[in-house]
């Protein structure tokens, strides 16, 4: 049971990693990679908020919106499946938006560190997309907990690998079409190739 | 007038390309870049949805408390996009299982919450909905652009059909496996923007 775990685990980190395997969360990944330090923050942001939404959306999606999924309240056969994209966006925002407050109120010290990434996260593709795949594989709501954590984790991974491949780059000689923009894509398919090379790992 | 909407519908194709210059919405593109029956499905979608929001949020503008401005948006574009998956559903089954989770995404898609944002709010209907379509046009230009050089010289084919003729079946091709896989897009679109840049010299980025 364990292993299966690490396995689902170990898969979301490396061999199906959010942002290089999937190109989730693109925008912010591209933007906010310039400094190791903001992008270690907003990482750290994604792992907290991707391992809360991940988990609620599945109880949402397991006692609400699924076929029969209602019956306990006496509605047989309602599938409520079509509002699923309207209500992971809704929970996803509400939750970033409590996220928000309760650390405002109890750690401020976190707060003013995350603070300026929280409402980015929101429009986060990874966010919802990690909801989407929850939904796709028809995880348990254990399975959904790692899956939210460890997609989490891979972002957070690649987006610091990426803001110090970047600060290395500085110092370099791109040609003028290439600077910035362009650039940043060829490094970030060349550690995608990397991060191919994980797909061997089977537990 | 006609001169502003032609304007509105071509300047966001070359000029503007929202892909290339401001880095919108590559989220969800290119993941779905292998096949080109997926990338023009995509493109479609797309084009609905940025011309449906900006449409009806241009159309709710002057009624809109600027506080709960970005719910609504959001809510209307997420209707739109549940349209799209539903219809694709019913109809390509077989396409939207292949689109899986990214239909679902347009909802994050920068480009459609930033035109609505950036252009619905301040303009008329009609210019609204045209910059919408000129906006999922420019996208789908370098969706397909990369689609085409993925599919055509990673598998030697253009919609599932034959065009190079494989060394493996005889032909004297021979596939480049790499163009099928994630990284290739991100090369792909790192030498269209190259290439882009060496064309219009202004848009190359300052030093540093």
């Amino acid at each position: 049971m364990s292993a299966t775990y690490l396995s689902l685990f170990l898969k979301s980190v490396f061999t199906e990693n959010m942002a290089l395997a999937f190109f989730l969360g693109m925008c912010t990944f591209l933007a906010v990679s310039k400094k190791i330090q903001t992008a270690f923050g907003l990482g750290v942001a994604v792992v907290v908020v991707q391992t809360i939404t991940v988990p609620v959306n599945n109880l949402v999606y397991q006692r609400l919106l699924r076929e029969d999924a209602l019956a306990w309240a006496g509605l047989q056969g309602v599938d409520l499946t079509f509002v699923g994209l309207i209500s992971y966006i809704g929970v996803i925002a509400a939750m970033v938006q409590v996220l928000e407050m309760f650390l405002d109120r109890y750690v401020p010290a976190l707060y003013s560190a995350l603070g300026i990434f929280l409402p980015l996260i929101t429009v986060n593709c990874a966010i919802l997309g990690g909801s989407l795949f929850m939904v796709e594989r028809d995880y348990s709501l254990g399975e959904s907990v790692v899956y939210g954590f460890g997609s989490g984790l891979g972002w957070a991974l690649a987006i610091v690998a990426l803001a110090g491949v970047r600060d290395r780059l500085k110092y370099s000689d791109v040609p003028a079409g290439l600077r910035g923009l362009g650039i940043t894509f060829i490094t970030v398919g060349l550690m995608a190739m990397a991060f191919m090379s994980f797909s061997g790992i089977q537990l | 007038m006609a001169e502003k909407a032609s304007e509105a519908l071509l300047k966001p194709l070359a000029r503007d390309n929202s892909i290339a210059r401001q880095v919108l919405g590559i989220c969800s593109a290119l993941a779905v870049t292998s096949k080109l029956e997926t990338t023009v499905t995509m493109c479609l979608a797309v084009i609905f949805v940025t011309a449906g929001a900006n449409a009806a949020v241009s159309l709710v503008r002057r009624h809109l408390p600027s506080s709960i401005r970005l719910i609504v948006q959001m809510t209307i574009i997420a209707s739109l996009v549940i349209v799209v998956d539903q219809v694709l559903r019913a109809y390509a089954f077989g396409i939207s299982r292949q689109l899986s989770v990214f239909v679902g995404l347009i909802i994050t898609n920068c480009i459609v919450l930033g035109r609505a944002e950036g252009y619905a709010m301040h303009h008329g209907v009609w210019l609204s909905f045209l910059d919408g379509v000129g906006n999922g046009l420019g996208y789908s230009a370098v969706l397909l652009t990369v689609g085409v050089v993925r599919e055509l010289l990673g598998a030697g084919r253009l919609f599932g059909l034959r065009v190079l003729p494989l060394a493996s079946d005889g032909g004297w091709y021979v596939p480049n496996g790499l163009l099928l896989l994630p990284p290739s897009a991100f090369f792909l679109i790192g030498l269209l923007i190259w290439a882009l840049r060496t064309w219009r010299r202004e848009q190359v980025e300052a030093e540093g």
